[in-house]
Parts: C-alpha cells; structure tokens; sequence
C-alpha cells in the first residue's frame, strides 16, 4: 500500500486515492497520419518494464483528479519524487549505479517462508 | 480430578480468587484469571494438547509465547463460534472457554494415524506427498480430504459468523512494536518529544519479558517500572495503548497491519458493551507511519536432540515464564540443557519453586558468570561440555540421556548417563524475531557475534533490544530509548533524555553455537530430532534432503516443509539452516537466509472483511426514484454499483408475472402506447469552456463543429487503438456548453478519460468537465402516445416542427425546470425529461397521474435491452468487448473520415490488423425456429458438420425474444458478417443440438426509422 | 463582452419553489428504511442533514475567481489546497477542491443568483460554474467521538491535532467517495454524491453505534 505525495494537494496521501496510469512521458504522435504502422504499434502498445528506476503517470483519481507523475523504484518500491505534468523528472538513474543495484538484489534474495 | 495439580500456592500474575472454568478435548478443567489458556493446561497436568501434523506422534507445550509449534487449537462452544489455528499461549483464559485439538483423529489419546507415525519414518519421507500422492493426479482431491482431516489444519465454521468485526484507519508519526523493556523506552523516549505514538503489544499485558523478570530496576521489582512507564503513557494524548495487539503485516511504506484481539479474552463472542452497543470482536488497525521501531524481542531456539518432542520438552525461557508469571511448573524433575549462561533462569526458578533440579547440562568447557555461580551456590549439579542427547519417554519425558559432546567433530564424546527427570528443557541461544523487517524485503544478515540473524532495515524502520540481538537488561532498556529519541529527532521532535532505571549488571560467560545434537547413532538412524515441530521435519529430513541434490535451502525448506504454514519457521528455521550447513560442509551464511512473509500469526478473516460485508459489502447506487420502484415492485439489476428496475411483475389474479411475461408487457406498451424508465444513472457530463466543441471533435469518432444550440448529437468514442470504448448522446446547450451522456458503467472511467487528454495532452483546449450524473434525474417516457402525455404537465412547445428529434427544449415538467430532450434508444416517439434530482419523485407521479389514462407502463433495463437490440442500437460493454471498431459495428456513419484533427482512434482503423475484411462485424441473428432464443456468448460456425475442433467465426452478444417480431432474435459478431446477409450461420450448443440462424441487418423494427421522427 | 459571454453558456435556474413542488433529499428513502435513531444524552455523535442547500463547482484561475467572489458573496479563495474558508455569517463556503476546482456551497435558493452574479462579474475570463445542487447533500457530525467515528470510515489523517478546523478533502469513505471538511472544535462535514447517500448513512449508523450516534430530523 503505497503513500504518494500529491504534487498538487501538496501532501501525502493514501494508496487508495489514486489510479496507476501506465508509463509517463508516452507522448501521441503529432501526426498521426504520418506515422507508418510500426511506429503506431509502438505507440500503442509497447512500454518499458525496467529493473530499477521507472516513470509513472497517476491521477489523483478520488482527490484533486490530477494527472501527475512518479519516480518510483521497480525493486524497492521507493517513491523518488512526484511531479506535475509538463516537469521533467529530476531523478533518472540508480543514487549510485553498481552499488545500489548490488545492494538491492542482495536485499531483495531470500527464502519465501 | 480436576486439580491444578502443578500450579504453586503463590507468586506469578494470576487471581486466585478469580477461579474459571474450561473445557479441553471434552474433560473439564479449572485455571485463573489471568492465565492463559496453555498455562491452564500445564496447571491441570495436560501434557498431550496435540498429535503430530505428519507422525501423529504426542505433542506437549513448548513455549509460552506466538512462537509455540504444537499447542494450536480449535476454539468455540458453538459451531457459529468456531476459531481454528489458536495458539493455547497467545488465548487468554476466561470462563466456559471450550476448546480442541486441532491434529487427532479421532482423538489425541487414541490416534488411528499414529499406526502410521510409528511406522511413518519409513513411509513418509522428505518429499513425501510430491513422491507419493502425485500420481494419478485425479486421485488428489480425495487425498486431500483425508490428510487434511488427519493432519487438522483446523476448520471453520459451518454457521455464519454471529461477531462483528471492523477496521480503523490510523496514521502516526512512530509506531512502536512490541511493549517489552526496549519497546517501553522507545515509545516513552518519542512519546515525551510531543510526536504521535502508537505502542503495540501482542500479549494480554504490556511489559514483555519484564512481566517475569528476576531483575531489580530502581530498588524495585521489575514490572512496578513498567506500570509506571504505561501510566505516564496512558495518560499522553498522543499516545495510543493498543495491547492484544498483534503487528501481522508490514507493507509498503511503512503500512502495517495491527491485529486486536477486543474481546476475545472474555467470551467466545463478543459481549454488548455497557451501552448496550455491539461491539467488535477483532479491529485490524490499517496504520500508516512515519517511522516503526521494532522491539519485538527475540525467541529462544531449542535444541534438536533425540526425542526432544516428547512431551515435557520445553524452552528454557518458558519454563521461568509458566513459573513466574502464571504460578505453573510444568514438572517434577528438571534437566536443562543450554549453551548459554541465560537460560539458567529456568533451573534457578525451578529450584526457588521448591522443585528438584536434576542437572544443568551445559555444553561449554567453562561456563562462569553470575547465574552459573547462582547454580552452584544452591547446590544443583552443572554438567559441562555435555548435552542431552536424547529424552526418552512415550507420552511423556521419563529419563534424559546426557553424555559429553565434541561440538566441532560433531560426536558424542563420552559415556552417556541417564537421568530421570519429567522435563527437558532447553536452550540454543536467541533468534531476534526479524518477520517484519523480512516483510519490507530486506534479507538478514548473519551475525557470528550473536549467532543469529539481525534484521536488515529498510529506510525509516528501525529495530530496538532483543529484536537486533541485544539481551542485556540495562543495554536493552538503554537501546530503547536511544532508538526512541533517535527516531523522534529524525522527525523534528525533541525531548529531555529519558532517565534510565538503575540496573543489576549481570555478568555473562560467552554462549557457543549449538543448534542439532550429535547422537551415538548417525543422523539418519538415531530417534527422530525435530527442526520444525509444527510441520514434522526431522534433522535426518534435512540431511536426506540435501543428500538427495537439495543445495539452495529455499529448496531444501520446500522439500521438507519446513517452516510452512501458520508457523512460519519461528523455532524451527534457524536450527534447520545450521544443520542443512553441517551437511552441506559450508556455513550458515553460505546456506542462504530466512524471509518471513506476513502474516506473522493466523489473521480471522472476520479482521479482514472489517464492515464490509453483509448490507454494507458494496455500495448501492440508488436513483432519485429508488423508493418508487421499491414500493412497485421492481426486480432489480446491479449495474456497476448501481441498483436499476430490471423489470416490474405484476400480480395477475394471485400468480406473478415471468421476467417474459411482464417484459413482453412492457414491450408492447412502449411500441403501442407509452412506457417510462428510470434513465438517471446514465452518466453526464457538464462541459463547458470556447473549445469545448474542438475537444469533442477529437475525443468522438464524429463530427462536431456544426452541432447548433439545441440539438442533440449521438456519438463513438474509442481508445487511440481504434477499439469502441464508450456512446452516449451529447448536447449543445449554447455555444461553449455540452453536457455530455456516458453508459452507466463508464461514468466515472469517461470522465477519468477526458481530463487525461486534456491534463496530458492538450492543456492549451480551454475546457472544463464537470460530472452531473447525480445532479439531473433522467425519466424517459416512450411510445406513441408520450407526446400527448408529456402536453398534459408541460409549457414546451411539442409540435413535431418545432421541437424535432434530436432537439432539446427547455421548459417545466409538473412545475419542474426541466431539460427535455427528444432523443430514442427505443425506435419510439421519445422524451427524455431531465429535472434536478429533488424533485424526480414529485414530476415521475405526476407523469403517473396523467398516464393512467394513456396505460402508462414502468419499464426496466430488460425491456430496455430487447427494445433497443430491436433497432440494432449497441450497449458497449456487451455488444463490444474492446476488440471492436466502429467499422465492425457497421457504423461508419458515425466516423467523420475527413475531420481535420486527427482525432482519438483514426490512426488506428487503417492498420493492416483494423483494417481486414474478415473481422468480426456486428450483425442481425434470426434463428430459423422463432421459438428459440439463442444463448447470449454462444459460439458460432460456418459448416456444423466440420470436425470438432470446428473453427469458431464470431458469437452471440445479445440474444432476446421479440414480442414485435413473435421470434427469438439476436446481435453477434461474425468474421465478414458483413458481406454474409441472409447466408445461415450453426450454434452448436453444450447439449449437442445445434441451432441455425440466419445472417441479417442488425436492425429489426422500422429500419427506415420513421417512428421516432413523428 | 459580458453579455455575449453569458449567451455562450446555458444559464438555468433547475431549483423549483417548493411551496408547490415536493422535493426529497438524498435521504429521504434511507430515512424511512433505516430509521433515524434519537439522539440521547449518550450520544457521542450527532448526525444531521443540511438539505436543499445551493452547491456549485467553481472552475478557473484562483486570481479571478477569487476577485469575483469577494465582490459577490465578501469571501476570500482559500489559498491552500485542501481548505475552506467561510462567510461572516458562517451560511456560505468555500472549498479548494482542486488547483483550479472549488466548491461553493450556499443556502438553498441563492445558487442560481450567485451563479448569474459570479459569471456576471467574470464576464470573459475563463472558467466555469456547474450547479450541483441535486446531486450532493452535506451532513454535519457532532460529537466528541466524530474523529473515531471518521477513522472507521477515510483513509484519510483525520486525527484532530492533524485535520485543522478548516480543512476539508476529498477522500475515500469505506467503499465510496466523500469530502469531509472540520467546521469547528468538535463538528465536522461531510459532502456526499446522492446515489452513494444510503450507503453512507447506513454505514455512519453502523460504524456510529458504539457511539451511541443519534440522527438529529
């Protein structure tokens, strides 16, 4: 159960509020017309699934009803920042790449009771 | 005979004027309030409580806390009122408890599967039920029901439920868990910075280990300090006491599940409070907090030595807590067999309780600190560099075996001598309980040093006294309130440091690392040693399994069960890593790591549902007009959340009507007269602003930019992949204003879908969307005589010139401002009046009033459906699947090709997969027999004849009886319907028959659509 | 232009003169089936409904708007998200909603002519007014046991020394969705869509119990 920080109510806010919209920053083709089928296909249907850091789109669905964006870590399920739509993220890669994921996937490895 | 033939004349926690009654396994018995229900059961001289999971063999009390393995029983003196997987230690006692074991068939004493226990070494191996019940596959169902009845996991109740069970929503800024000595400090230290605390404990009291501690804190005993600790607590209003309070689950971002128990140490079901109010029986607390400080302590780890399930083998540390906090000792006769100086207690309790103490056997060389010279000074006999290498006894422990051991070579060193005593009890040192740091994922760390697990922790969790493998009093109360004020400075709280209790320092001699014992005989052929108690897996299991190719020990706890179930591997894990790491010839590190998942105890699904259940399980969406349908008798139909008039029966001389017989009623009055339906859970949308009417071109497949003030316009909406996503009709009410109508289920998800495209991609259009589903009620009176009904109650013009189809007009309904528009989803001559929902009631009896003479039917979504289905009008969401274009449909009349923006899902229709011959179109189904109404989902094919697997071409989306047409009709899809009219398609239906029908226009009634025009 | 600008949007007074029209509250059907227990002297909750009240969304930009409203109805945009502000007579709100969303909520029968006033006053600024008077009621609890009652039901922080008096949020409420606002020390509101206003009742009644609540008419 996530806490998200709304950048738009300016707070912390339960899980439940909040719909998961898939990968941010997917943009629509400004022409569509011009693109070929390939390029459309990708459009539609292909999202990147990282091990790691990765940027989401959320509205703030039972709340202000904003769009807004999340750094959120794949594997911790560390929220990094949120930000509104139009910003760009400020973080974009692991704190300290090799180390960190090291880290992680030593946390991570365990024997499920 | 119902003596409490173990407990001591004085001393521990309990009122002993306060006598209860209980009842275990039929016999009945006696304790005091304030036991709980296994120190009743050692008091009474109980030592079975249970038979083994797998070998049915006798199991007896081993601990006194949530970690103990084998006293798990059935709870409730009614069947409404049955508990399974209770642990004896954790149930509070109170009178007329009933409770039984939960393994046993037909009984503890006498165990039809104890036959195959005694001979189940041999049978039941490592693997067994991988190896054994595997095959035929189909044979598992009945399987299981045997071993699920022999092995009693417990069962539920077959009554419902009489309890009431709810949630509370709680946020602080620290949650503390666990109110032992560093729990107590920790909550104190943060607690006095101001900051919100909530202090969880899962026992009957606060105090943890205080509550039967020999130590001195302050010149006084140890529990005054902890009263004075819960007082100053208490009486914070940023304090929240929660006891019988267990912490099961950690969740992301610091969520963590509380589990209180209310009521359940008074009655088998909850009584009413003084008020009289019911009260809830278990509360699961959903807190979010800032920071957790886990204090939950540490378990004690048996060892594992021959016989060491036997029942009167205990932990060391349960022993002194059944005697100084419940007044029980569980025997006559004690060995004790640890590695470290701390379990010393037990033999020293035992002795001050007046009872004899065999031996101590102590594993090390040398053992010297305070309490192994306390040992000494009263006289009891320290063995050293020795273990009790066996226990012997059948029901019960008769005699222990003890000889000299050589830990390293891992053998028995000397001459083994027998003891007879009654009690084993045993220590292996401390595993701190790491469950909840395991939870956020973070695997533990081995720490030599400690000779346990310490919990990795994750970003704002923190871990105070036993629970990071500090044992010390003074350390551990000193831990606390440093990890306390820590916490709290971390949040901007500040506070005086708190002011230690004076305490004893004990000195200590160091512990050695001692997990399985070594027996005269191999692992393999010595009496069985047990890891995991709850699950029966041996120390020979362990080593077979390794044996066998199992490395990795996730594998190897798979393998074996270890560690399974409500037990989650609490005694068992550890002991069971040491000895996979002895055969592995690596170490414990090396093996692997443990991760507990929650929960960490059993969970009543009563906690979970909370409220919801029963009246309140989900919302009912009620229109304006709910009571009038009630009050008429509507059958209703869940739509989404919403509760719509399905159809309305009526009683004819006695005898009510079918759903046919009262829908081919309703049909024939609106085709012939005027019906009415309740349409106020359409969804509607106000949308306002100078580009509303651009933002509409894009969003519909149609156009939009000529639409005039006062008309209506119907329009598709799909998803950028071309797929039908929504329809609805919308209207222009002046230049920059539409309000906008979506199906009842898309409501909330269309509205969702417009701010997305506007917020993300076009934030530049000014508009603004604003949900007016509630606001309007919608009453949608249809047939040919609606237009002189509506004239009786209205001042709006209804010539047929002036107020067109697909008009709208404002004016008054009965008195009311209403919107009225003149759209159809029923072919008919229709108005659909729209009135602020206060006075929906007022204008839908006045339309009754004036409709008495015109037959004024009620119609509900049934007769909706046939009616619309009728024309060929699609429902999305049931004529559409997501798969679906407008194409398909055959709608391309409603596609503006030429719009200049390329608008949602136009891209997408001229892709080579959207834009094939052979998809599946929607069309017209007339069965060849007008009796029969074709099966909604049914498969269709070309040639009934072909080969089963028949190759499937489409399906029925919406099939009814047409009172119109005196024929079963229906909508499907069918792969190039299109270009198929009038050929015969086959259903083949489950019972072999197969139906045929005839392709045709999805429309059935007034193609030409004349009726709705006049 | 003002007046071209009122042309562009249909402006409609949808309240009727209930002298002549009998009009129901979201409650009037959960009030007969469940019943309105008494408030006593044990009651530590006391729920009652402001019915028939004036509710409109006010969209656009905060500068405006807020000029607008101080004209009109001498109340002040609440600056901060997730607060309201009131009226000198306390009979007229304002709520943030949303960074260009408000709600007003105003005695029954002034809607129509605040909205008339209000996009008067706005003339050709960009924003929008929505009257949602049919579709919400707002219900006031009372009581020292408000804030448990409350955590029984959001997810939201509504611990008192956390949720200020002026504050108010949309959140979830059991399984529905409401705004609930503190107007004082120990009364609290709450804003709830008609169609989910049976379910919310019976749910207040049933989480309300162990405090005796009591359903003031």
């Amino acid at each position: 159960m996530f806490q998200i920080y709304c950048p738009y109510c300016e707070e912390l806010r339960e899980e439940e509020e909040f719909h998961p919209k898939g990968q941010a920053h997917i943009l629509r083709p400004a022409d569509p017309d011009a693109c070929t089928d390939e390029e459309w296909g990708d459009y539609l249907f292909f999202r990147d699934n990282p091990r790691g850091i990765h940027h989401e789109l959320w509205v703030h669905a039972v709340g202000c009803r904003k769009f807004f964006n999340i750094t959120r870590h794949t594997v911790s399920y560390a929220i990094l920042e949120t930000y509104k739509i139009g910003e760009q993220p400020s973080v974009t890669a692991e704190p300290s790449v090799s180390e960190a994921a090291t880290a992680t996937d030593d946390v991570r490895q365990g024997v499920r009771a | 005979m119902n003596q409490q033939v173990q407990r001591l004349a004085q001393g521990g926690r309990i009122d002993r004027s306060r006598p209860l009654s209980f009842t275990f396994n039929g016999q009945t018995y006696q304790g005091y309030h304030g036991d709980t229900l296994a120190s009743a059961l050692i008091a009474n001289g109980v030592d079975i409580v249970n038979r083994s999971f797998k070998y049915s063999r006798p199991r007896g009390i081993v601990a006194a806390g949530a970690e103990e393995p084998n006293a798990v029983v059935q709870l409730g003196a009614s069947e409404a009122a049955q508990v399974p997987n209770v642990r004896a230690t954790q149930q509070a006692l109170y009178d007329g408890l009933v409770a039984r074991s939960t393994n046993g068939w037909p009984s503890v004493q006498k165990d039809l599967m104890g036959l195959v226990g005694k001979v189940g070494g041999h049978f039941m191996p490592p693997g067994f039920y991988y190896k054994t019940f595997m095959a035929p596959a189909s044979m598992w169902m009945t399987y299981e029901k045997y071993i699920r009845k022999s092995a009693g996991l417990g069962r539920s109740p077959a009554e419902a439920d009489p309890d009431i069970y709810d949630h509370f929503n709680r946020h602080c800024e620290v949650l503390v868990i666990g109110a032992g000595p560093a729990g107590l400090a920790a909550a104190l230290a943060a607690a006095r910075s101001g900051l919100r605390v909530i202090l969880a404990d899962e026992q009957e009291e606060m105090g943890g280990s205080l509550l039967d501690s020999h130590e001195i804190l302050d010149g006084q005993p140890a529990d005054q300090w902890v009263a004075g600790v819960l007082e100053e607590l208490g009486g914070m209003a940023n304090v929240t006491l929660l006891p019988r309070t267990t912490a099961n689950g950690y969740h992301d971002h610091h969520f963590v599940t509380l589990h209180e128990r209310r009521t359940e140490h008074l009655a088998d079901c909850a009584p009413a409070s003084a008020e009289g109010a019911r009260q809830s029986r278990a509360r699961l607390h959903r807190v979010r907090a800032g920071q957790v400080i886990l204090a939950t302590g540490a378990h004690e780890r048996p060892l594992v030595y021959a016989g060491n399930d036997v029942p009167g083998n205990l932990l060391a540390g349960a022993v002194s807590t059944y005697i100084r906090r419940y007044g029980v000792v569980p025997g006559k006769r004690l060995v004790l067999s640890t590695s470290n100086d701390h379990a010393y207690r037990a033999a020293l309790d035992w002795h001050a309780a007046g009872h004899e103490v065999v031996a101590i056997v102590d594993a090390r060389e040398a053992p010297d600190g305070n309490l192994v010279d306390a040992a000494r000074q009263r006289g009891i006999r320290v063995i050293t560099s020795s273990a009790v290498i066996e226990a012997k006894g059948a029901n019960r422990v008769s005699a222990a075996r003890v000889a000299k051991i050589d830990i390293d070579g891992f053998r028995v060193a000397g001459p083994v001598e027998t003891l007879a005593c009654d009690c084993v009890a045993s220590s292996g040192g401390y595993s701190p309980v790491i469950h909840l740091a395991s939870h956020t994922g973070a695997r533990p760390t081995w720490n030599d040093a400690l000779l346990g697990f310490v919990p990795t922790l994750v970003d704002g969790v923190h871990a105070a006294g036993g629970a990071q493998g500090i044992y010390s009093l003074g350390e551990v109360l000193a831990d606390g309130a440093a990890v306390g004020a820590r916490v709290a400075s971390v949040l901007g709280g500040s506070a005086e440091p708190l002011t230690l209790p004076a305490c004893e320092a004990i000195s200590e001699s160091p512990a050695c690392a001692l997990f399985q014992i070594p027996h005269e005989k191999p692992t393999l052929r010595a009496p069985k040693q047990f890891v995991d108690l709850q699950n029966d897996v041996t120390a020979a299991a362990i080593e077979l399994a390794t044996r066998e190719g199992f490395e990795s020990i996730e594998h190897v706890k798979r393998y074996t069960a270890m560690g399974f179930g409500t037990d989650q591997g609490k005694l068992g894990n550890i002991n069971g890593m040491a000895i996979a790491a002895r055969c592995l010839k690596r170490t414990i590190p090396e093996v692997g790591t443990t991760v507990f998942r929650p929960n960490y105890t059993p969970v009543t699904f009563g906690a979970i549902v909370g409220r919801h259940c029963g009246e309140l399980f989900d919302p009912e969406r009620y229109t304006a007009l709910h009571q009038w349908h009630v009050e008429n008798g509507a059958e209703f139909e869940d739509v989404g959340q919403w509760k719509r008039p399905w159809y309305y029966p009526r009683t004819l001389s006695g005898k009510p009507e079918s759903m046919h017989e009262a829908v081919a009623r309703e049909c024939r009055a609106v085709r012939e007269g005027v019906g009415i339906l309740d349409a106020s859970t359409l969804g509607k949308i106000d949308i306002q602003g100078p580009d509303a009417r651009e933002f509409l071109a894009r969003i519909y497949t149609n156009k939009w930019a000529k639409l005039a003030v006062g008309k209506c316009r119907y329009g598709l909406m799909c998803k950028d992949d071309g797929m039908v996503t929504d329809d609805g009709v919308t209207s222009c009410l002046a230049d920059n204003h539409f309000v906008m109508t979506t199906t009842t289920g898309g409501a909330a998800a269309i509205l969702e879908w417009l701010e997305l495209w506007h917020q993300t991609e076009w934030p530049e259009l000014d508009v603004t969307f604003t949900s007016v589903t509630d606001h309007w009620a919608t009453m949608t009176i249809t047939g040919p005589k609606s237009r002189q009904l509506l004239a009786e109650l209205t001042d709006i013009d209804l010539d047929r010139d002036s107020f067109k189809f697909m008009d709208w007009r404002e004016g008054t309904v009965a008195g009311v401002p209403a919107r009225v528009f003149r759209i159809s989803f029923t072919g008919e001559l229709t108005f659909e009046i729209n009135v602020q929902a206060h006075y929906a009631m007022h204008v839908w009896k006045a339309l009754f009033v004036h409709g008495e003479k015109y037959q004024l039917t009620p119609y509900g979504t049934e007769t909706m459906h046939v009616l619309r289905a009728e024309k060929g009008f699609i429902i999305v969401g049931q004529d559409t699947d997501g798969s679906v274009t407008p194409e398909d449909l055959g709608m391309q009349w409603c596609v503006g090709y030429d719009k200049p923006f390329s608008w949602i899902g136009k891209r997408a229709l001229t892709r080579s997969d959207t834009a094939r011959r052979d998809r599946k179109q929607l069309v017209g189904l007339k069965p060849k027999d007008p009796k029969v109404v074709l099966e909604e989902g049914a498969q269709i094919v070309f040639d009934p004849n072909h080969a089963i697997p028949m190759p499937m071409v489409g399906h029925v989306t919406s099939s009814y009886y047409s009172p119109t047409l005196e024929s079963g009709f229906a909508l499907a899809v069918v792969k190039g319907g299109h270009d198929r009219m009038g050929e015969s398609v086959y259903l083949p239906m489950v019972d072999g028959s197969v139906h045929e029908a005839e392709i045709t226009s999805p429309i059935f009634i007034d193609p030409k659509g004349e009726r709705q025009h006049v | 232009m003002s007046n071209s600008a009122m042309s562009r949007v249909n402006l409609y007074d949808t309240r009727a003169d209930h002298a002549s029209v009998a009009a129901e509250t979201p409650l009037a059907y959960s009030l007969q089936r469940s019943g309105a227990p008494a408030p006593s002297a044990a009651s530590r909750v006391v729920l009652r409904e402001q019915a028939f009240l004036g509710h409109l969304i006010l969209r656009g930009g905060a500068i405006v708007l807020d000029e607008a409203l101080r004209e009109v109805l001498d109340i002040g945009l609440p600056g901060r998200p997730n607060t309201l502000s009131w009226d000198a007579s306390g009979e007229r709100s304002i709520q943030w909603l949303s960074p260009d969303e408000w709600l007003l909520i105003v005695p029954g029968g002034e809607a129509f002519a605040v909205e008339r006033q209000l996009r008067e006053r706005l003339g050709d600024a960009s924003f929008a007014i929505v009257d949602v008077s049919g579709g919400q009621t707002l219900l006031t609890l009372e009581g020292d046991a408000v804030p448990e009652l409350l955590m029984k039901s959001v997810v939201y922080d509504v611990d008192p020394s956390h949720f200020a008096v002026g504050k108010g949020v949309t959140t979830v409420f059991a399984k529905a969705t409401v705004i609930v606002r503190r107007s004082g020390e120990s009364r609290w509101e709450l804003v709830v869509r008609r169609s989910f206003a049976d379910y919310c009742y019976r749910w207040l009644l049933d989480a309300g119990e162990e405090y005796a609540i009591g359903v003031e008419r």
